[in-house]
């Protein structure tokens, strides 16, 4: 322990406080792959490096499409499948077709045979969120231990329900509580969970607006 | 036409610095400026800025702030003064009044068209500047005709604003600046905050230049990074201000001013602007980051065993913006007249006929050696270090710039 923190100390010198990413471990020049190889979190971070290199090279294939399709069942009840996706400059697919379903709750009316689709966009969020720590942490050469995101959101139903225009149909306000354990400092925690916000897609995609066109026929 | 073995465009601290050291290596060469020498920071300024460095850090080649008040802050006409004083000092060879219009490669080198005539050389600096263009969001075309938009390029003060508030976006240096000045007005000001580096003007007794000089922060090399160098010199700018009384300029002080604070302008259409949510985020990562250097600093004061010559280590307030921060505004309704573009400034390589430019206009370096015989840069951010922009910077790189450029001067004559 003691010479861990003397060869600290030393090594000090080299990092770069103003760093953009707060890759504290990366700034490091003594930090070797050896020592980030012993963190396991189960990402693949040369292959998401790797990507990123070849990507730079060459945009185009970085030009992705997710779809979804979805098909009503009954009532407010309904099923999506999500299959194939196109990206790297060719159709993807996938070995099989994943099915969501949504529904509203009984005080809705309905009969809460799934999850209503607002709080699919909060697990979608809080799964992209989560990702991103972990692939984060291994690149930062952080162990992992447990992760887990409790969400909140507001929502004035008054929006929905059309009893007063001025309220929106959407979120008030998200919030999100991280509780991880890792070896790591509560800054370098806090560093894995703000970064993971400022990659994650859908987090750009319930705080900024997106065009969206729907057609029908 | 007029021959040089060098030419260096450009007569702020970048082309005087390099033709300091030219002129050291005997290497016959002129600075073709088109304004007058440290024309950018004469023209190009607002009234009340001031060099957010401290005097003491206006150092180039051969010549140093030498003035009773070190760590002051020069006004824009003590900065112009400064530089015109090196120039003569240093008898650089300046052409002003020589707008380059045009550089063409030849056979041996380059042929500079300028209004005065054409020039031919064998090596080229560009030392034009980093600063010459405010870069603008695409989204600003959606603004109101009714609302002026400007850049910090054409700021002066605020009596010469439009009437009515202002929005102004971008928290960086120039934007948290005109932000206190133009609220200190009586204005209404909106500030858009993006990504941004928080720093207070002092730490433990020293201004935190000084701090960053002292622990190397400043001389780190591009070549030593593990991190991506691309992202570090897309950093913006450091929120400081320079002012007599030394004040730290953050969010929560502009926010205690009045400054309404708003996340980054994400949408603008119909007369109305929208905010993106994740401003509690980036502030977050702006208190994380600033906290790390705080760390570093105290690490090496911990280590130098100098520990009792200054103030005990603290931290600052985080910032804090509330959990009621607006994502939409009607401009008309706020009453807003003008918009301030403070998302950051360009290059303008325009005049450079020589294929060294990315897909996206900047030009290819590696530290500062362009891809194309003879070429080099100056000025640009982290272009060899951190402080390669700035004033500090210049000395270094020309140094190393001029020696490469020597070197192969030697070789070909070789
Ligand atoms: C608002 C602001 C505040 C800053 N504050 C500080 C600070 O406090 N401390 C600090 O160290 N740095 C500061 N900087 C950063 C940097 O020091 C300045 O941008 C500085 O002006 C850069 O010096 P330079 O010599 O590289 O370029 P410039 O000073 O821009 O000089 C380039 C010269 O090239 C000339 N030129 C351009 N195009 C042509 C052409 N085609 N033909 C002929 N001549 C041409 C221009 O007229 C100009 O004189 C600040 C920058 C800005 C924008």
């Amino acid at each position: 322990m003691g010479e861990r923190k003397a060869r600290k100390s030393r090594v000090r010198r080299f990092t770069n406080p103003l760093t953009s990413d707060l890759s504290p471990k990366e700034n490091e020049m003594t930090i070797t792959t050896s020592a980030r190889a012993k963190v396991n979190n189960g990402v693949n971070v040369d292959a998401l490096l790797g990507a990123r290199t070849a990507l730079e090279q060459a945009p185009e294939a970085a030009q992705f499409k997710w779809r979804a399709s979805c098909e009503w069942v009954n009532g407010t009840h309904s099923r999506s499948a999500i299959g194939s996706f196109f990206g790297l400059g060719a159709e993807q697919s996938r070995n099989k077709t994943f099915t969501v379903e949504a529904d509203h709750p009984q005080v809705f009316a309905s009969e809460d045979s799934a999850p209503t689709p607002v709080e699919l966009v909060l697990s979608g969020l809080a799964s992209c969120l989560t990702a991103g720590v972990a692939a984060i942490a291994q690149r930062r050469g952080i162990q992992l231990h447990s992760v887990r995101a409790s969400l909140e959101a507001d929502m004035d139903i008054q929006g929905i329900l059309g009893i007063d225009d001025e309220v929106r149909n959407g979120f008030g306000a998200i919030r999100v509580h991280f509780d991880i354990r890792a070896d790591a400092s509560e800054d370098d925690i806090k560093a894995l969970v703000a970064q993971s916000q400022r990659r994650s897609a859908v987090f750009d995609i319930v705080t900024n607006p997106t065009n969206v066109f729907v057609t029908a026929n | 036409m007029k021959f040089a073995t060098a030419i260096i465009v450009g007569a702020g601290q970048s082309g005087l610095a390099m033709s300091w050291h030219l002129s050291t290596r005997s290497i016959d060469h002129v600075v073709l400026e088109r304004g007058e020498v440290a024309n950018s920071w004469l023209k190009e300024r607002w009234d009340s800025l001031r060099l957010l460095t401290p005097n003491w850090q206006s150092r180039l080649p051969g010549y140093a702030y030498s003035g009773d008040d070190p760590d002051g802050f020069m006004t824009m006409p003590e900065v112009v003064r400064f530089l015109h004083q090196y120039a003569s000092l240093s008898r650089a060879p300046i052409v002003t009044g020589a707008r380059v219009t045009r550089v063409r490669q030849q056979e041996a080198g380059y042929e500079v068209e300028t209004n005065l005539g054409a020039w031919r050389c064998r090596k080229l600096v560009i030392a034009t500047g980093a600063c010459n263009l405010a870069s603008i969001p695409q989204l600003a075309a959606g603004l109101p005709a009714r609302v002026a938009s400007l850049t910090p390029l054409q700021y002066r003060n605020p009596g010469l604003l439009p009437d009515g508030g202002v929005m102004i976006v971008g928290a960086s240096a120039s934007g948290i600046q005109l932000a206190r000045e133009i609220r200190a007005a009586g204005r209404r000001v909106v500030l858009c905050v993006g990504e941004h580096v928080r720093l207070p003007r002092t730490y433990r007794g020293r201004d935190i230049q000084w701090w960053m000089d002292v622990i190397g922060a400043m001389d780190v090399r591009y070549d030593t990074m593990e991190e991506d160098i691309e992202r570090a010199r897309r950093l913006p700018s450091l929120q400081l201000i320079g002012t007599p009384e030394r004040v730290t300029v953050d969010l929560n002080s502009l926010g205690k001013a009045g400054v309404e604070l708003v996340g980054r302008v994400v949408g603008l259409a119909d007369g109305k602007a929208q905010f993106s949510g994740s401003l509690a985020n980036l502030c977050a990562l702006a208190d994380l980051k600033m906290n790390r250097l705080l760390s570093s600093i105290d690490d090496w004061v911990n280590a130098s065993g100098l520990a009792q010559q200054f103030p005990a280590p603290h931290r600052f307030e985080p910032t804090d913006v509330g959990s009621q921060t607006r994502i939409g505004l009607d401009l008309n309704d706020a009453g807003i007249g003008s918009v301030i573009w403070a998302t950051g400034y360009r290059p303008d390589y325009s005049w450079l006929d020589v294929p060294v430019l990315d897909r996206k206009g900047r030009i290819r370096h590696d530290g500062g050696i362009v891809p194309a015989p003879g070429i080099y840069v100056m000025g640009l951010p982290f272009m060899r270090r951190r402080k390669s922009s700035f004033i500090d910077g210049a000395d270094d790189d020309a140094a190393d710039l001029a020696a490469h450029l020597g070197h192969n001067l030697n070789r070909a004559a070789a």
